[in-house]
C-alpha cells in the first residue's frame, strides 16, 4: 500500500508516493531522481549512500523514507551554492585530488560536512573517525583527509556553513 | 638525455572530471533511466557445481509487471577475454560450475517485480561433487570433471627454461627453498557492476551503457554473444566507479542486459548487489608456490626456480594471462642469468578468478622479495645492500628477452632507505616494533593484443577548429585513474596551449577512435605516442598558415603558451587562436590522427624459430619500478599489526601529474596492504561464499590509514612519450613483502601465507614462544 509522504529535501519540499518499506535511498535516487547519493552495498557497510538528516550522517540504504518525514534531509546535491560555487569542502576535495573513480566522494563529502559543521579544527584523528564509515577504494584516504582538514581552515576563517 | 621544458605535463592540475564529481551529477550507468526502459534481475546458482536439469519460470512469467525471462540457451555463445580460451557462457548451459553463477534472467518493470519473479523460477539441480583446492581438483580429476575439454581440471599449464639453472645452483653458495601461498581477494570497487542495453528493433542496432574498463573487448564480446556485427553496437561508458581490474571484462550484466534487451524491444538496465560482485568476482587468483633462489658468494642471484600452481576458480578469464605473468615477473627487477618456471592454472568450484590490479606480479613479488630478505641474513648484508647489488640498469635485456629502455630503481631503493632511516632502524628496533624494505616493477602496457591482430593498439584523433576549440577523441576508458586529464595534458603540451582548453571524448566506441582498454597500465604511454603523432600534424598545418601570418619560414615556427613564434626572432609572433581561425576559414575543421603500436623487440623473430616463452607475455615498451619501506607495531597481546609509517620511492618516469601519481600511490599502498592484512573472501565446504560483503570482507577504511611519505624519483624515459612509464600498477608489488619482512624484523617470525592475520601472529609467537623454552631447556 503506498501513502504519500513529505519529505523535506535540500530545502525544498516533496510530497511522494512511498511503500512502507521503500528505502530512503531508492525514494532518493528514483523518485526525486537526485542520483549524486550512490548505492554501493545496499546493506549499510560502505557509507557511499550518506546523507544528513538533521545535520548527523545516515546510510540511507538502511533508512526507511517513510521515518524522515518531518526532517532535514541533505543531499550531495544541496552543497553547491545558489550561485552555483562549490562548498568549501567541494572545492578542497577537487584542489588536494580527493578524488578518483568518484563513487564514494558524495557521501564521504557529507560525512565531513558533517564533521566540520561541529568543528572546524578537527585533528587528523578526529578526521579519520569522521569518515571511518565510508569505504573509499582508490585515493587511500590520504588526499581525503588533507581536503577535509583545509577544508576545515577555509570554512573557520570565512564563516561558511 | 634531457628533459624536455615541459609546461602542460608535469603540473599538478586537479582533474577535469572533479566538479561534476563532488557535485554528485557525474552520470554512472545506474543514475541513468531510459524511457520504457525495463529492470533486469539474474537467478543465481545456490549450489557450486551441479547439473541443471530443469528450469521452469512459467510461473515467472504469470507475475504482473514480468516481461520476460531468458536462460542460458538464449545466448549459448561462448565468450572470454583470451579467445583461444573462451569457456564462458552469459547464463549457465545445461551445468553451474560456482555457487553464484547466473541461471536466468529476468526483465520486469520495476526491480522488486523482478526480484519477486527471481523467487518463482524453480530450478532443478542435480548437485556435482565441489572441489575448492586446486591440488585436490588435479588429484581428483578423474573422478570429478569441472570442464569436459579440461581433463586434468587444468586450463593450461607451462614451463620456461633459460639458462642452466640445476647447474647455476649446484654452484651457488646460498640456496634457500621456501613456499608461499596468497589469499583469494576482490577488487572491492565501490560501483557493483551495471549495464544498460538499449536494442533499437527496426534498426537493429545496439546501445551498451556499461561499467567497463574495456569498451573494445566488450564490444567484441557482445558482438560474438549476440551474433551481431560489431558496427551494429555501441558502447558508451558512463563515469566509472572503480575498476582495478574486476570491470577489465564483459560481464554477466552486460549480456542479460542486452539480451532482454533485443528479446523485448525496449532499455533493460541490470545493477548488481555487492553480494553478486563478490559471486562472479574475477579477483586475484591465489597463488601455491614454490621458490628457489641462489646465490653466488658475493650475493648475486644465479639462478631462479619457480612453481605455481593457481587456483583459477570455475571459468578462465584471464587466466592464461596471469598464469604466464607470473611466470615473466621472476625476470625483474634483478639480473637473474638462470631460471626455470613451471606453472598450472587449475580450475576449482569457486568464483572466477581474473585480472587485478598489478595482475600477475603481487604473487611472485611477495615470494621473491621475502625471500631475498632472508638471503640477505644468510650472507650477512643489508636486504637493500643486496637489492641494490642485484638490481637491473637501463639497457637491461633479460634472459627471457624482456628489454628495460630506462630504470631509476637503484635510485628508489636509496631514496626509500634514506628517508626512512631503514639502515638506521632495520634489525636494530625492540621486540614488536620493525621495518621492512620490498621492490617492485610492473610493466607499461602489453605487447600484443588478447587476439590475433597487429593493428595499433590505440588511436588518437585531435580536432582543431574555432567552434569546438581543441577535442581529443580516444575510446579510452577513464575508470577514476584519470586518464582523460592526463590526456588533455599531454595533448596541450604538444599543441602549444593551455590543458584547461582540451575537451576530451573518451569511453564510447563510436565518438572515440580505437583504443584497447584501461589495463596494464598502458594508457598514458599508448596515449602519449598516438597525441604527438596527432599533434605533429596538426602542428605542421598551422605553421604552415601562421608562417604567412607572422613572415618567416614554417620550420623556424615555435608553439608554446598559446603562441607561435620564430624560434630565431621571437617578436614575429601571433596568437594560436587566430591561426586556427584563418585555417578554418580557408580550408575547415582541422583533424590530426595518431596511432601507437608496440615496439617490436628486435631478437624476437617469430618466423625463424626464436620464440619467445611464455607466450610473449611480460614485454612492455618501458617500466614502472619502485620501493617501499613499512614499519609496523606489533601488538604481542593482541597479535594485531599496526603500520606506523610508509615510505615510498617510485620511478614513473616523467610525471604527467604529479599529483594525480601521488593518488595512484597512496591508493596502491593501502588496496594492497588490505590483501596483506586484513582481506580474503572464504567460502564454506559447500562452496558458498560466507562473506560477500562490505561487512565481513574487511578492506582498509581510513581508520587504518598510516603516515605515507612518497616521492617520485626523477625520471625521464628517452624512449617513451614525454618520458613517462606507468604508476597505476607497479606500486602495489612491494607492499605485501615490505609489510611481511616488517613483521619480520619486528617479532622474529617470516610469514608465508596471507592475510597476516592477529590469529596468525598469536599462535606464531606462541610457537616461537615454546621453541625457544624448549631451546633453553635442553
Amino acid at each position: 500500500m503506498k501513502q504519500l509522504i513529505t519529505l523535506e529535501i535540500n530545502n525544498r519540499v516533496y510530497e511522494i508516493p512511498v511503500d512502507p518499506k521503500d528505502l530512503l535511498v531508492d525514494v532518493v535516487r528514483k523518485k526525486v531522481a537526485l542520483t549524486g547519493t550512490k548505492k554501493g552495498c545496499g546493506q549499510g557497510d560502505c557509507g557511499a549512500c550518506t546523507v544528513l538528516i538533521d545535520g548527523e550522517p545516515v546510510l540511507s540504504c538502511i533508512t526507511l523514507a517513510i521515518a524522515c518525514q518531518g526532517k532535514k534531509i541533505t543531499t550531495i546535491e544541496g552543497l553547491v551554492a545558489e550561485d552555483g560555487k562549490l562548498h568549501p569542502i567541494q572545492q578542497s576535495f577537487v584542489d588536494h585530488g580527493a578524488v578518483q573513480c568518484g563513487f564514494c566522494t558524495p557521501g564521504m563529502i557529507l560525512s565531513s560536512k558533517s564533521l566540520l559543521d561541529k568543528n572546524s579544527r578537527p585533528s587528523e584523528e578526529e578526521i579519520k573517525r569522521g569518515i571511518a564509515g565510508n569505504i573509499c577504494r582508490c585515493t587511500g584516504y590520504k588526499r581525503i583527509v588533507a581536503a577535509i582538514s583545509a577544508a576545515g581552515e577555509t570554512i573557520s576563517s570565512e564563516g561558511v556553513k | 638525455m634531457n628533459k624536455p621544458n615541459y609546461t602542460q605535463v608535469g603540473r599538478s592540475v586537479p582533474r577535469i572530471d572533479g566538479p561534476l564529481k563532488v557535485k554528485g551529477e557525474a552520470i554512472y550507468t545506474d543514475d541513468m533511466v531510459l524511457p520504457r526502459m525495463a529492470y533486469g534481475k539474474i537467478k543465481r546458482s545456490p549450489y557450486a557445481h551441479a547439473i541443471i536439469k530443469k528450469i521452469d519460470y512459467s510461473k515467472a512469467l504469470e507475475l504482473p509487471g514480468v516481461i520476460a525471462v531468458i536462460t542460458g540457451e538464449d545466448g549459448p555463445n561462448k565468450w572470454g577475454i583470451v579467445p583461444q580460451t573462451a569457456n564462458e557462457v552469459a547464463l549457465a548451459v545445461g551445468k553451474v560450475r560456482f555457487w553464484g553463477e547466473g541461471v536466468a534472467a529476468v526483465a520486469a518493470i520495476d526491480e522488486e517485480t523482478a526480484e519477486a519473479a527471481l523467487d518463482l523460477i524453480e530450478v532443478e539441480y542435480e548437485p556435482l561433487p565441489v572441489l575448492l583446492d586446486p591440488q585436490e581438483s588435479m588429484q581428483r580429476a578423474n573422478e570429478v570433471r569441472i570442464h569436459e575439454d579440461a581433463p586434468e581440471n587444468i586450463l593450461h599449464a607451462g614451463e620456461q627454461l633459460f639458462g642452466d639453472p640445476d647447474k647455476a645452483f649446484a654452484e651457488c653458495t646460498y640456496v634457500l627453498e621456501k613456499e608461499f601461498h596468497t589469499s583469494y581477494v576482490n577488487h572491492a570497487f565501490l560501483e557493483p557492476h551495471t549495464a544498460l542495453a538499449s536494442f533499437d528493433t527496426p534498426s537493429g542496432q545496439l546501445q551498451m551503457w556499461s561499467s567497463t574498463q574495456v569498451p573494445h573487448y566488450l564490444h567484441r564480446q557482445l558482438s560474438i554473444v549476440l551474433e551481431m556485427p560489431m558496427n551494429k553496437i555501441r558502447v558508451t561508458l558512463p563515469a566509472i566507479g572503480g575498476a582495478f581490474g574486476g570491470k577489465g571484462e564483459a560481464s554477466p550484466a552486460d549480456f542479460c542486459a542486452a539480451l532482454l534487451s533485443r528479446k523485448i524491444g525496449r532499455p533493460v538496465k541490470v545493477t548488481y548487489e555487492r553480494s553478486e560482485v563478490f559471486a562472479t568476482n574475477k579477483g586475484r587468483h591465489p597463488c601455491h608456490m614454490k621458490m628457489k633462489i641462489g646465490l653466488d658468494q658475493d650475493g648475486y642471484i644465479q639462478a631462479i626456480d619457480f612453481d605455481n600452481t593457481l587456483d583459477g576458480g570455475a571459468y578462465a578469464g584471464w587466466g592464461i594471462v596471469v598464469m604466464f605473468y607470473t611466470a615473466s615477473m621472476i625476470h625483474l627487477p634483478y639480473k637473474v642469468p638462470n631460471a626455470r618456471a613451471r606453472v598450472r592454472r587449475v580450475y576449482t568450484n569457486k568464483p572466477t578468478c581474473g585480472a587485478m590490479r598489478g595482475l600477475g606480479g603481487v604473487q611472485p613479488r611477495y615470494a621473491m622479495e621475502c625471500m631475498l630478505d632472508e638471503m640477505a641474513e644468510m650472507v650477512g648484508i643489508s636486504p637493500y645492500e643486496l637489492k641494490m647489488k642485484n638490481a637491473v640498469e637501463s639497457g637491461y635485456l633479460s634472459v627471457s628477452n624482456l628489454h628495460v629502455p630506462h630504470t631509476e630503481y637503484k635510485k628508489c631503493l636509496q631514496t626509500a632507505v634514506e628517508k626512512s632511516g631503514y639502515l638506521e632502524k632495520h634489525g636494530k628496533l625492540p621486540f614488536g616494533k620493525g621495518i621492512g624494505l620490498a621492490g617492485g616493477y610492473y610493466i607499461s602496457g602489453t605487447a600484443y593484443t588478447l587476439y590475433q591482430a597487429y593493428k595499433p593498439h590505440t588511436t588518437v584523433l585531435i580536432r582543431v577548429d574555432t567552434e569546438g576549440g581543441v577535442t581529443v577523441h580516444c575510446a579510452a576508458a577513464d575508470i577514476g585513474q584519470g586518464c582523460n586529464t592526463v590526456m588533455a595534458q599531454m595533448a596541450a603540451e604538444e599543441l602549444g596551449i593551455r590543458y584547461e582548453d582540451v575537451h576530451v571524448v573518451s569511453g564510447d566506441t563510436e565518438t572515440g577512435t580505437f583504443d584497447l582498454g584501461s589495463f596494464a597500465s598502458r594508457l598514458t604511454y599508448a596515449s602519449g605516442v598516438a597525441i604527438k603523432d596527432a599533434a605533429a600534424q596538426i602542428n605542421q598545418k598551422l605553421k604552415e598558415v601562421a608562417a604567412g601570418m607572422v613572415g618567416c619560414r614554417a620550420d623556424q615556427l615555435e608553439i608554446k603558451d598559446g603562441r607561435f613564434y620564430s624560434k630565431f626572432e621571437p617578436k614575429k609572433a601571433i596568437e594560436w587562436e587566430k591561426v586556427v581561425d584563418v585555417y578554418t576559414n580557408a580550408v575547415g575543421t582541422l583533424v590530426g590522427i595518431g596511432h601507437f603500436s608496440p615496439p617490436r623487440l628486435k631478437g624476437i623473430d617469430l618466423t625463424r624459430g626464436k620464440r619467445v616463452q611464455g607466450a610473449n607475455i611480460g614485454h612492455s615498451p618501458t617500466f614502472g619500478f619502485s620501493c617501499q619501506i613499512w614499519e609496523v607495531d606489533v601488538d604481542l597481546e593482541t597479535g594485531k599489526i599496526r603500520v606506523a609509517k610508509v615510505t615510498e620511492a617510485g620511478d614513473c618516469g616523467q610525471a604527467v601529474n604529479p599529483m594525480s601519481v601521488d593518488g595512484q600511490v597512496e591508493g596502491s599502498i593501502m588496496f594492497a596492504m588490505g590483501q596483506a592484512l586484513y582481506e580474503e573472501m572464504r567460502l564454506d565446504a559447500e562452496g558458498k561464499m560466507i562473506n560477500a560483503s562490505l561487512h565481513d570482507y574487511k578492506v582498509p577504511t581510513a581508520m587504518e590509514l598510516p603516515e605515507i611519505d612518497t616521492t617520485i624519483v626523477d625520471s625521464y624515459d628517452p624512449t617513451a612519450p614525454f618520458g613517462v612509464k606507468e604508476s597505476g600498477e607497479g606500486p602495489v608489488q612491494p607492499t605485501i613483502p615490505a609489510i611481511t619482512n616488517a613483521v619480520y624484523d619486528a617479532i622474529g617470525v617470516r610469514f608465508t601465507d596471507l592475510p597476516i592475520t592477529p590469529e596468525k601472529v598469536l599462535r606464531a609467537l606462541k610457537e616461537k614462544q615454546a621453541l625457544n623454552s624448549e631451546c633453553s631447556g635442553s
